[in-house]
């Protein structure tokens, strides 16, 4: 191995690949076999880097060289930035020799596209099956579909891999035709079609035979890129409802843009990046799987963004104070899952613990549950009456006042005197 | 010393004990749950043995008795899940000083209850047993993400950890079964002793002399991937994203000393 040369690869395509904020190694379910080298089950973050941001897979482009001219990306063809390109052999030995002293979970494998979409492709393919087959590895293997590759491509690529993603990048069809005008839509859903269908044909037959093999065995996810084309939070929900529903994807990313190059079709250089909105963005993603909300309880044509100082869920609630106060000794999960402060874990444990006895203020502080901002929202087994706050407004203001939140430097500015 | 003191000590006096004193052991713990049921003393507190003895409190010396310590587990098992008996496991190896008072009362509420309690959030004892689970599965996570292994001159992969509790037998299965075509050895170095896989089966043993100086031990290209994987852990950040508070909360500074990417070694 020359150290020198792959060194230098290494800082640039690792450099170009860091924009994917993809990054997850759990929910495949590869074991090790004959004695091989590797196993996938939990996510693992090996380390974070200083952005706060979990590194668990080696993350990197094959080569930055690429055809296209996408404005949000640092690879655009007409970027002026160094060059370069992996062997298949060196992708190899880096996954490998990184995984063996537990740096990582395996290996996330993206690229630019040289010559075409089949071409790349095949590349990619070739290493996860050198990887599996040669060199006996079960660890997580990470592959982006390149838009417009081929069934016979897509289908190798989920026999090796855990997990497959083309990103959308832009939420919606009118961005990408103007920040992206050589791809289109269609060319990336294809192949994401073909590999949910596939997902679904293989979970039928597993059904039937016991021995039918893996195939992208943690299913498949995408990302979005905010803040690049103007688009409002509606349209990114929207995107990524539909997507969850009709791909049946495991995740959707999104990710702040970060401004790369000077396009007049893009955000300035040096604009800052938009964490909390992409934080708010994650939070209404997250009630929309697991807290059985509609999308529409949380964006619609009157109120298209999600606000920035308080999160969706109480944005909800506060709009909705009729359906409060709700008895947790009484309510059911879907009602629960409702109050600001009460996570899906504090919920189970409430649901389980009132089999056993009525709650109280003091079970619930032992349970964790945010209690500053639920208090507003539940009753518990009052002994006497207590003026409750009815107003919206007013409940914010305390709820604010009373936190301190990790934001309050980005949305309070404070100019220092000293 | 009193005649009446020297009883007491003996335990042959036959009044309820208010305290338990054990060897510090899985089984001698057990062995005195096994007694409170059969004193039923159950007010007493179990204790480790502490110097100096107290002179005229009233307590029992405990002597370890597998078998005794068996059958309450054994017991237990008919109460609450096999997770949950994992889970005691678990709490134990936490080395917590209130580890005595929460497992005796969740153990006594799991045999006090008709049903099986390991769910019930409305005891204060399920809810401490339940946190310190949590704060062992969490040390037990950051120490499969955390471990660092270097390669050896003569192949071996070697590892220095310095985990908050001693969660090695927690970690021994998930890297035997990961790591099964290298040799390798995790080493905990307060506590002492390591766990080692000799590409058949991993056991625990303990160094007698830790080299104070890696360097002329590691294989020749050690260095070289090291380097690499500091460069990569450089050039996958993103700047315009800083935010130390949130990197030293997942990645608290205490676990620096072992992490190759921090450049410390």
């Amino acid at each position: 191995m020359d150290f020198d040369r792959i060194s230098e690869k290494l800082a640039i395509l690792a450099d170009a690949a860091k924009y994917d904020v993809s990054c997850a190694s759990s929910g495949s379910k590869r074991k090790n076999t004959q004695k091989g080298l590797g196993n996938t089950g939990a996510g693992i973050c090996h380390s974070y880097t200083a952005d706060g941001r979990c590194v668990s897979l080696l993350k990197i482009l094959l080569t930055n060289y690429c055809i296209f001219d996408c404005a949000y990306c640092v690879s655009r063809s007409s970027n002026d930035v160094k060059r370069a390109a992996f062997t298949v052999q060196e992708v190899v030995d880096l996954t490998m020799n990184f995984y063996r002293r537990n740096y990582i979970e395996g290996l996330f494998l993206s690229s630019g596209i040289f010559k075409d979409a089949d071409y790349t492709m095949e590349r990619l393919v070739r290493i996860a099956k050198k990887l599996r087959i040669e060199h006996n590895f079960n660890g997580y293997i990470h592959l982006k579909t390149i838009p417009g590759a081929s069934d016979e491509l897509m289908h190798e690529a989920g026999l090796y891999a855990d997990r497959l993603s083309v990103n959308l990048e832009v939420p919606t069809e009118a961005g990408l035709k103007l920040l992206a005008p050589e791809k289109n839509r269609a060319e990336m859903v294809k192949p994401m079609t073909y590999v949910s269908n596939q997902l679904l044909r293989f979970k039928d037959e597993r059904k039937s035979l016991k021995k039918i093999p893996l195939f992208a065995p943690a299913g498949q996810s995408t990302q979005m890129v905010i803040g690049a084309a103007g688009e409002s939070d509606k349209d990114i929900l929207i995107t990524a409802d539909s997507f969850y529903k009709s791909h049946q994807l495991k995740r959707v990313y999104y990710s702040g843009y970060v401004p790369v190059s000077v396009d007049g079709r893009l955000p300035a250089m040096g604009t800052l990046v938009p964490m909390v909105r992409e934080n708010r963005l994650y939070q209404a993603d997250w009630l929309m799987r697991f807290y059985d909300f509609n999308i529409h309880e949380i964006v619609s044509e009157a109120s298209p963004l999600l606000e920035l100082d308080i999160d969706p869920k109480l944005s909800w609630a506060l709009k909705n104070m009729n359906v409060f106060p709700i008895d947790i000794n009484t309510a059911d999960l879907h009602d629960i899952l409702r109050i600001p402060g009460v996570g899906l874990l504090s919920a189970t444990k409430i649901i389980e613990g009132r089999k056993f006895s009525r709650l109280g203020w003091e079970h619930l502080k032992k349970m964790g549950i945010a209690l500053n901002r639920a208090r507003f929202f539940i009753t518990c087994q009052e002994k006497k009456f207590i003026k409750r706050e009815t107003s919206a407004s007013r409940i914010k203001q305390f709820i604010l006042a009373g936190s301190a939140s990790k934001f309050s430097q980005a949305l309070n500015p404070q100019l220092s005197l000293f | 010393m009193n005649e009446i003191s020297i009883y007491h000590e003996a335990g042959l006096l036959k009044e309820s004990p208010d305290r338990l004193i054990y060897d510090g052991s899985f089984n001698g713990f057990f062995t005195a749950v096994f007694e409170i049921f059969e004193l039923k003393a159950f007010k007493a507190e179990i204790v480790k043995q502490v110097k100096p003895l107290p002179l005229f409190s009233n307590h029992r010396i405990v002597i370890t008795n597998d078998s005794k310590a068996q059958r309450v587990l054994a017991g237990l098992g008919k109460k609450i899940t096999a997770n949950s008996i994992n889970d005691i496991f678990a709490v134990w190896l936490s080395e917590l000083e209130i580890v005595e008072r929460v497992l005796l009362g969740y153990v006594l509420h799991a045999f006090n209850n008709g049903s099986c309690i390991e769910n019930d959030y409305s005891n204060f004892f399920v809810l401490d047993f339940k946190k310190i689970v949590k704060m062992v599965s969490r040390e037990r996570h950051r120490m499969k993400a955390f471990v660092r292994f270097s390669r050896l001159k003569d192949d071996l992969y070697y590892a220095r950890v310095d985990p908050d509790f001693n969660v090695l037998p927690l970690i021994q299965q998930h890297f035997t079964a990961r790591y099964s075509d290298q040799q390798w050895l995790i080493y905990d170095l307060r506590r002492n002793y390591g766990i080692y896989y000799d590409l058949h089966i991993t056991r625990i043993i303990e160094l007698e002399v830790i080299p104070k100086n890696e360097s002329d031990l590691v294989h020749d290209q050690e260095q070289e991937f090291r380097l690499l994987w500091q460069n990569y852990f450089t050039n996958v950040n993103i700047e315009s994203r800083k935010n130390t508070k949130l990197h030293v909360r997942h990645v608290p500074k205490r676990y620096w000393k072992y992490l190759t990417e921090k450049g410390l070694f």
